[in-house]
């Protein structure tokens, strides 16, 4: 683990508890990263602190664990689990992330499908690259009987994070990527229509 | 005409209009999904008023200006827009923006102000009124003690009204349209027969007022019969109802130029004579909605004459028609109507607009289609504010108030308010630090002060003194405010709207504090990281060295954040200790509308590391930058001042971009809807929301033509952007624009 602040745990209910008279009947807290499943251990004893406290949790992860740990974090105390689907294909997965973990994120999905508790699909259209209508119909008929899923979020790819990766040195795997057109975008919420009870532009 | 027949009750026998509306009221849960747009009619003539105040703008701020006539309530014709278009009529004057004068305040600020716009008054007016008549600004300075002079000229108190007429005062204006002056003649002369001897100042005094008021009446119907209207009698149909209503205003803001002359609550009054029409199929849904457009668009089109000096402490020719919109019934159920809704669209029939001043009183029991639809309207529009109904009408008894100027409680047609502009916290701190002088000239202000002389400033020490000061302080402000009050009683006496409020009404006097921010930082500068005075040769402090960090007011950090909280509450004990004119009863607000800008420039350099003539925050809002930790802290930070303390008002403006408030609008709207019902629910009092990006603000400077309707909350109250100065501006956008949540 390198970046970041450390918090003790008790801070972190104490600063939720601080904003939870603002988290309505949808609010509250979500975890994101990274990657938080890395840290599965000590969510546990977090989101366990923020549900006797009756605060809602929601996990946003790119799936790429599922050992004991994850498990117990997923099934006892995580109210929603926003999955970030990469790809539909392991070349393609391998292309964005630099690594081969389709299938862990795909068995994470199965694993909360079977436990019967909220999940939403996120998915970043990157023109080609993600957005094109085979891959958009694959990744519906993948899902399309899964009870569990609420709705899908798609997030237009956009240039603005480039210069972050330049400013740290690290190669932008998506350089020569563009963005979507409007036509494009809603050409994708269509397909995803006919699979999801709800589709979302972020 | 039939007359319509409404369920009786308290009502029928006497003058009580809150028992009206809870036995007729037909409250709505429903969306506003069944709102209309504007008529042909409504957009001819806001077609028209645009174009006049374009010119108004080009034209310097005045389109066009009267300099023979003295203003009152029946002293013009009949003036009209377009009469042919005009569903609801009545003007200030014979002409569409004409600027009258009202010299009773004072007339020398008349003088001034005509000047400014190279005319002067009417010969013979001026000789009335500089060998004849006396004026409320007159008979102030003939009390005035050479004390209250010196905090005056030295920017501890500013913005006293002393030449500029009070204000505040909201005349029950629905009670023409339920009862017809007729009846509320009968009602005074009876009041009057009963205010019987021993004849004391008091008693004497109020026989007094309660004549004027009579006259007054008498002169709003002479003002009907102008307009071929009867208001005589009550209003018939919800046509009249707007109209009779809209008249008993315009009589106010005839008669009196108050610096905000605020309308009540009239939208739930009025639903009920709009749902009987419609009911009966009298009117259709756009009809009703075209009263509420025009009466919307007259109310735009109030103005005053203002002196340029006036703008340092109330920018943007501000009018303050300031209506309360929802809120909740004490029985339980919500005040919320079609009509409420009728309201807010007027902002998107005839675009956004400062004025009237839109107030949600806000309710956790709010219907959630309403809560939603102000939501959007604050998104789309940055007009309207928002206020804590449920923390107002438990604290202060009644669920029948409207909102005074920005964002003051005041129970209608019963109670009224003593405005008291404000004094400045922050200097007053320095005279704790500075033996009792005025860090900028020296002037001795507070006897008794011990001289610091450590090298670092003593938290106890500075606290000790802050005490001996702020009691001079408020003892100062207090003999102002009693003179004050004394004198616009005696020379310009609101008798149009006092008409219309109970005889002898409860009264509050408004007192204020600006500076809150600089107090709370400069004290936890003090106590949590070293703070060194750097004094010049007279042993006045010029600036001060930081060393270490200390919290800042907004970030939801208890440490300083009670001080803030005390700092409020200190002072308001000061007060709270003084006799008030009339016995009214003190309260205190946190709220500076612009003059945030003028006290800074009047302001040295403060311990918290603010330089000298740097403005202030705004109200109770945190120092601009200085809330780092996100838009929920800082509203957690003001919500911890007690609204105990400051019964009269705890003004926060906040901004925020609209990408950080949600992904796409339905977003936007729950969350702002979620956040409302967090931050009220913390038993905050106010929040002005702005949801917009700081490059449209500066693309409105470079290009003001471009956005002539560009509405913008400051703080309790909205203005067009474009009509600020310059400076006033990049005040403004040096706010802090929230990024995160």
């Amino acid at each position: 683990m390198s970046g970041g602040k450390e918090y003790p745990i008790e801070e972190l209910v104490e600063m939720a508890l601080k904003m939870k008279s603002y988290f309505g009947k949808k609010g509250g807290v979500t975890v994101s990263g990274g990657e938080p499943l890395l840290q599965s251990k000590e969510l546990v004893s977090f989101f366990k602190r923020l549900k006797e406290e009756g605060i809602h949790t929601n996990l946003d992860t790119n799936g790429r664990i599922l050992n004991h740990f994850a498990k117990e974090l997923l099934d006892d105390y995580t109210d929603l689990v926003m999955l970030d689907i990469k790809h539909m294909t392991e070349e393609g997965f391998e292309r964005i992330t630099g690594m081969k973990n389709k299938e862990t994120t795909f068995n994470l999905a199965k694993h909360r499908e079977a436990s019967g508790k909220k999940m939403w699909l996120r998915y970043v259209l990157i023109p080609n690259i993600t957005n094109h209508a085979d891959l958009l119909h694959h990744m519906g008929k993948y899902f399309k009987n899964y009870k569990t899923i609420e709705k899908i979020e798609l997030q237009p790819y956009h240039k603005l994070g480039v210069h972050k990766w330049e400013a740290l040195g690290w190669e932008y795997q998506l350089k020569d990527a563009r963005e979507n057109t409007e036509e494009e975008i809603q050409e994708a919420v269509a397909i995803l229509k006919n699979y999801f009870k709800e589709v979302k532009i972020n | 005409m039939e007359v319509k027949q409404f369920k009786e009750g308290i009502w029928t026998e006497k003058i009580n209009v809150r028992d009206f509306v809870i036995n007729n009221v037909v409250p709505y849960h429903g969306t506003h999904h069944f709102l209309t747009g504007p008529s042909l009619k409504t957009q001819q003539l806001w077609d028209i008023c645009k174009e006049a105040t374009k010119e108004e703008r080009q034209n310097n701020g005045v389109r066009s200006l009267d300099t023979d006539t003295i203003s009152t309530v029946s002293a013009f014709n009949a003036g009209y827009i377009d009469r042919e278009n005009e569903v609801i009529v009545g003007l200030q004057t014979d002409e569409l923006l004409k600027r009258t004068m009202k010299p009773f305040g004072g007339f020398k600020v008349v003088q001034k102000a005509l000047s400014e716009h190279g005319v002067q008054p009417n010969e013979n007016l001026t000789a009335l009124f500089s060998k004849y008549v006396k004026t409320h600004n007159d008979g102030v300075f003939d009390a005035y003690t050479s004390e209250i002079k010196k905090y005056r000229s030295l920017g501890f108190l500013t913005g006293l009204p002393d030449n500029y007429a009070r204000g505040r005062v909201i005349g029950d204006y629905r009670r023409i349209a339920l009862y017809g002056i007729d009846f509320l003649i009968a009602s005074k002369m009876q009041d009057l027969e009963n205010i019987e001897g021993p004849m004391s100042d008091a008693v004497i005094r109020l026989r007094e007022e309660v004549s004027e008021q009579i006259k007054a009446l008498k002169e709003m119907i002479e003002l009907g019969d102008k307009y071929d209207l009867n208001l005589r009698r009550p209003a018939q149909n919800a046509q009249e109802a707007v109209q009779w209503t809209y008249m008993a205003y315009l009589a106010a803001v005839k008669e009196q130029d108050g610096a905000a002359m605020s309308l009540g609550n009239v939208s739930t009054f009025l639903d009920i004579f709009i749902e009987n029409d419609l009911q009966d199929g009298l009117i259709t849904e756009e009809e009703a909605q075209e009263f509420i457009d025009q009466f919307v668009m007259k109310l735009r089109m109030v103005r005053h004459l203002r002196m340029g000096a006036y703008d340092e402490i109330f920018a943007g020719d501000p009018t303050w028609v300031t209506e309360a919109i929802g809120g909740m019934f004490a029985d339980g159920r919500t005040k919320v109507t079609k009509t409420s809704f009728r309201f807010l669209n007027t902002l998107y029939n005839l675009g956004p607009s400062p004025e009237p001043n839109m107030t949600i009183l806000w309710s956790q029991d709010l219907p959630q289609n309403f809560k939603d639809y102000c939501s959007k309207v604050a998104i789309d529009t940055s007009s309207i504010q928002f206020e804590n109904d449920e923390l107002m009408r438990n604290n202060r008894g009644s669920d029948d108030y409207g909102i005074a100027c920005c964002v003051s409680y005041q129970e209608l047609g019963k109670s009224i308010q003593f405005f008291g502009a404000r004094t400045n916290l922050a200097k007053t701190l320095l005279l704790a630090i500075n033996g009792g002088r005025c860090e900028i000239t020296g002037t001795q202000m507070v006897d008794g002060i011990e001289t610091l002389d450590d090298t670092y400033l003593d938290f106890d020490k500075v606290m000790a003194n802050y005490k001996v000061a702020m009691k001079e302080v408020a003892r100062v402000y207090n003999d102002s405010m009693n003179i004050i009050h004394y004198m616009h009683d005696k020379y310009y006496y609101e008798k149009a709207q006092m008409s219309l409020i109970d005889t002898n009404p409860n009264i509050d006097i408004a007192y204020g504090i600006a500076g809150l921010s600089i107090v709370a930082d400069s004290l936890s500068a003090i106590k949590y990281a070293k703070v060194r005075p750097i004094r010049n040769e007279d042993g006045l402090t010029v600036d001060f060295k930081i060393e270490g960090e200390f919290p800042c007011y907004g970030n939801d950090d208890d440490r300083v954040d009670e001080l803030a909280k005390n700092a409020v509450a200190d002072f308001n004990y000061e007060l709270k200790q003084l006799p008030v004119y009339k016995n009214a009863n003190p309260t205190m607000s946190v709220l500076t509308i612009t003059s945030n800008v003028a006290y800074g420039k009047k302001t040295g350099a403060t311990p918290d590391g603010r330089d000298k003539g740097v403005p202030f925050a705004p109200g109770a809002n945190p120092m601009h930058g200085r809330d780092s930790q996100g838009a929920i802290a800082s509203l957690n930070s003001v919500a911890k001042i007690d609204y105990n303390d400051s019964q009269d008002g705890i003004s926060n403006t906040f901004s925020i971009v609209p990408k950080s408030l949600g992904a796409d609008e339905d977003d936007r709207i729950d969350n702002l809807s979620t956040i409302l019902d967090g931050y009220f629910s913390r038993n905050a009092q106010h929040v002005n929301v702005n949801v917009l990006d700081k490059e449209t603000l500066l693309d409105a400077m470079e290009r003001p033509e471009e956005y002539p309707q560009l509405t913008i909350r400051v703080s309790g109250y909205a203005v067009n952007f474009v009509r600020l100065t310059r400076e006033q501006q990049m005040e403004v956008i040096t706010r802090s624009f929230h990024e995160s949540m």
